[in-house]
């Protein structure tokens, strides 16, 4: 599943970071690799960008960007 | 040793602390300027230390060294090309992992020593991450320094480290380094082995790192190596390719994008090694107050009520503050009056220099003010929430989210509104925010929509002037997507933002970020008002008319004679109209005339390319002969004129889109560094505001409207 149709407060394990150039480069840059895991905090009041946690920090990503990675959910996580 | 001074480089994340170290560092002797070439601020102190001079130089903030960004570009060349004697790499301790991919970066460039500040890290204690500094520091082979940057700790530390390391020997190579996979090895062997058989006087640099950033295809390496080798050069380049292919079909992927992801597999190793997490659940703080600050019903309202008290302190604050330095210009330019004998040099000072500058220093509180909210906003973290909630409607302009605070300040004043265009770190979202920000309707144009509205349209006047408000933020968005698509096209600066944890702001650092931007603006702007008030001055002064002076200027020039007449409809005993000014007034009545303004209004707005509060005054001295502040008077000539609710409304039009005042071209000159643009901006809106004149006019006489 691609990681926009997560909700928010679900964990989910990289599989593929899609698309192209610069993007997809600074995409990794900021951590979100694969194999790492993102926490959805939360989406913006209008449903666009979203912000998760990754590797400890928090950062923002705009809906259409995320729709170009690839996930696998984990299980509800109990606490944050 | 002979006395030479050091140079120590800043670099980090941004958010990490690094400016707060840079400024506990060097205080206020701070320069700030422009990197060359480019709108990335650059910052620089001298200190003088135990006989040692250390230049510090503060990089832009970065994440990365892959030149996709300015700042990136102009951190890595600085670092390549100027050689710094120290590198310090500031490290946010609680963010371990991802700061650390910068580092690894800076340590496989291997062209300076480095130091890593490892900044915060009480604050990771706090919560819960302790980190092994020894391990760390004997597995990336790099002294490490403890600061806590906001409690101004370990500064003397790091400056002793520092001096310490510029002064010793050059060390060998590292051993420590990221290895990747031995496909990309191999290949980076024997680009490396080509590059020194077929090119051996290669770029100064590292030849590792030289082959590795062959390999990821990057752009500035190979211009770099096609222009200083030519032909060699390009036998090196085609190699590159040849290996970048090999490995691309190999792993079905960019080499660029495996070599990130086993930068980040290295990174997590030396996680495993120094930091251990507890378990225990702390309270996060920086969350909660998230939860309110961008929660999905609240926190726009409450967005809303920030911006609007930033706005009401700036301009009815800042209104105090007005006050005073216009009683005191009042009070200069009267004692200047009494003090000069009168003349062309009393005028030139009082109402060329004195008039023309004080008019631009008035806005000095508000630019302070401003600023003042606009570092609190930055250093408290709140700067990417607010974006992070505009986002979405700003993104439909084409622009980031970030845009939004450039143009909601620009119905205050453009002049800070442009300087605050800053804060956005893509060069074309900062042009693009530049070029559309003029159109928000900044406060000075109020009188004058005040006076024509209020004069043409009675009752209604409220309702146009709004209609006027919401013209510029239409064109605005047309204007912005338009250029987005055409002028300044190319992929959406991504938004992958850091949302930093909330922090308590030092007023230090507010204190010098407002101060910064109050002394560019004394500066810069003051240079060139100065330069155009004294020729707009000169334009509407000379040549003078006669009984105004008793010096021998050119007689033929005189009117004929001067007869006291202020309400006569072709007033030639005004000065102003009888001047240059006059004259091209008249000359480009064509221009304005198939927009319905006639050649008084065509001055009017001439002057106001100075600021936009002379237009009504302008208006008062050529419409009703004096400067008399009666409005009725102004009402009653205006309208008996010939003026009509129709070219009064071309006119607010026009007043609307053109060419903003000398202050904000200025900045605009100043903010996007390039002549061009500032010339493109002034065209661009004057001829908008031409055609849309024309529109309204011509379509309301063709409507049947008058």
């Amino acid at each position: 599943m691609q990681l926009s149709e997560l909700k928010e407060g679900q964990i989910a394990r990289v599989v593929r970071v899609g698309g192209e150039g610069a993007l997809r480069r600074r995409i990794l840059e900021m951590g979100i690799v694969k194999d790492s895991e993102v926490y959805v905090e939360k989406y913006a009041p209008l449903k666009d960008p979203l912000e998760l946690i990754v590797k400890g920090y928090h950062v923002s990503l705009r809906v259409k960007e995320a729709m170009q990675i690839t996930v696998e959910l984990k299980e509800q996580a109990p606490h944050s | 040793m002979t006395k030479k001074t050091i140079t120590i480089a800043l670099t980090g994340n941004p958010n990490s602390g690094k400016t707060t170290i840079f400024n506990n560092l060097t205080g206020a002797r701070q320069k700030v300027g422009n990197w060359p070439g480019v709108t990335v601020e650059k910052k620089e102190g001298l200190i003088h230390r135990n006989g040692d001079e250390l230049k510090i130089i503060d990089l832009p903030g970065t994440y990365s060294l892959t030149p996709f960004s300015i700042e990136e570009i102009v951190a890595r060349n600085y670092i390549l090309d100027e050689s710094p004697d120290v590198v310090i790499d500031i490290i946010d301790a609680s963010n371990l992992e991802r700061s650390l991919y910068l580092a690894t970066q800076l340590r496989e460039l291997d062209c300076c020593k480095v130091i890593f500040a490892l900044n915060m890290a009480d604050l990771a204690r706090s919560r819960g991450i302790k980190i092994d500094t020894e391990k760390l520091s004997e597995l990336l082979d790099v002294p490490v320094v403890f600061t806590v940057g906001n409690k101004n700790q370990g500064m003397e530390d790091l400056l002793q480290k520092a001096v310490e390391m510029a002064k010793s020997p050059v060390r060998e190579s590292i051993k420590r380094r990221v290895n990747y996979n031995k496909d990309v090895e191999a290949a980076v062997l024997k680009l490396k082995t080509h590059i020194a058989e077929k090119y051996p006087d290669a770029l100064s640099y590292n030849p590792r790192w030289t082959a590795i950033k062959l390999l990821e295809d990057d752009k500035i390496i190979r211009d770099k190596i096609l222009s200083t080798a030519g032909d060699k050069g390009k036998a090196v380049l085609e190699k590159a390719s040849a290996l970048r292919k090999q490995l691309t079909n190999l792993f079905d992927e960019d080499p660029e994008i495996i070599m990130t992801d086993e930068r980040y597999g290295f990174i997590a190793g030396i996680i495993k090694e120094v930091l251990t997490t507890s378990t225990r659940e702390r309270i996060d703080i920086s969350r909660n107050i998230d939860r309110v600050l961008t929660n999905r019903f609240i926190g726009f309202p409450i967005f809303i009520f920030f911006i609007w008290g930033m706005f009401q302190t700036t301009f009815v604050l800042g209104q105090y503050p007005m006050d005073w330095i216009e009683g005191f210009i009042g009070m200069f330019s009267g004692a200047m009056s009494n003090l000069l004998p009168d003349g062309i040099l009393k005028d030139l000072v009082i109402d060329g220099i004195i008039a023309g500058v004080g008019s631009v220093i008035v806005f000095l509180p508000n630019i302070l003010i401003l600023f003042f909210f606009i570092a609190l906003f930055e250093d408290t973290g709140y700067m990417s929430r607010a974006a992070f909630l505009m986002d979405k409607i700003m993104h439909l302009i084409g622009l980031h989210g970030k845009s939004f605070i450039p143009m909601i300040i620009g119905f205050g004043c453009n002049v800070p509104a442009i300087m605050a265009a800053r804060t956005l770190e893509s060069e074309k979202d900062r042009i693009l925010t530049i070029l559309i920000t003029p159109f928000m309707s900044c406060s000075a144009k109020l009188p004058i929509y005040i006076v024509l509205a209020g004069t043409f349209f009675g009752r209604k006047a409220g309702t146009v002037i709004f209609g006027i408000y919401l013209t510029g933020i239409v064109l605005s968005i047309i204007t912005g997507r338009v250029f987005r698509s055409t002028l300044l096209r190319g992929a959406d600066a991504p938004f992958v933002m850091e949302l930093p944890p909330y922090r308590v702001p030092m007023a230090k650092s507010l204190l010098i970020h407002m101060w910064d931007r109050g002394k560019i603006f004394l500066r810069k702007m003051g240079g060139i008002i100065l330069v155009g008030s004294v020729v707009i001055w000169a334009l509407s002064s000379f040549p003078r008319s006669a009984g105004t002076d008793l010096r021998p200027f050119p007689e033929t020039e005189k009117p004929a004679a001067s007869v006291e007449s202020p309400l006569q409809a072709e007033n030639r005993t005004n000065p102003v109209s009888s001047s240059f000014m006059g004259r091209i007034g008249r000359a480009i009545e064509p221009v304005f005339s198939p927009i319905g303004i006639e050649w008084r209004g065509g001055i009017a707005l001439l002057t106001g390319f100075v600021a936009k509060e002379i237009v009504v005054s302008t208006m008062g001295v050529l419409y009703v002969g004096d400067e008399s502040n009666e409005p009725e008077a102004l009402k009653n000539a205006l309208i008996s004129s010939g003026m009509t609710p129709l070219s009064a409304l071309s006119m607010m039009v026009f007043v609307l889109l053109y060419v903003p005042c000398l202050a904000t071209v200025a900045a605009i000159r100043r903010e996007t560094g390039s002549l061009k643009w500032t010339l493109f901006s002034i065209v661009y809106s004057t001829s908008l505001a031409w055609i849309m004149a024309f529109l309204v006019y011509r379509g309301g006489l063709f409507l049947g409207f008058s």
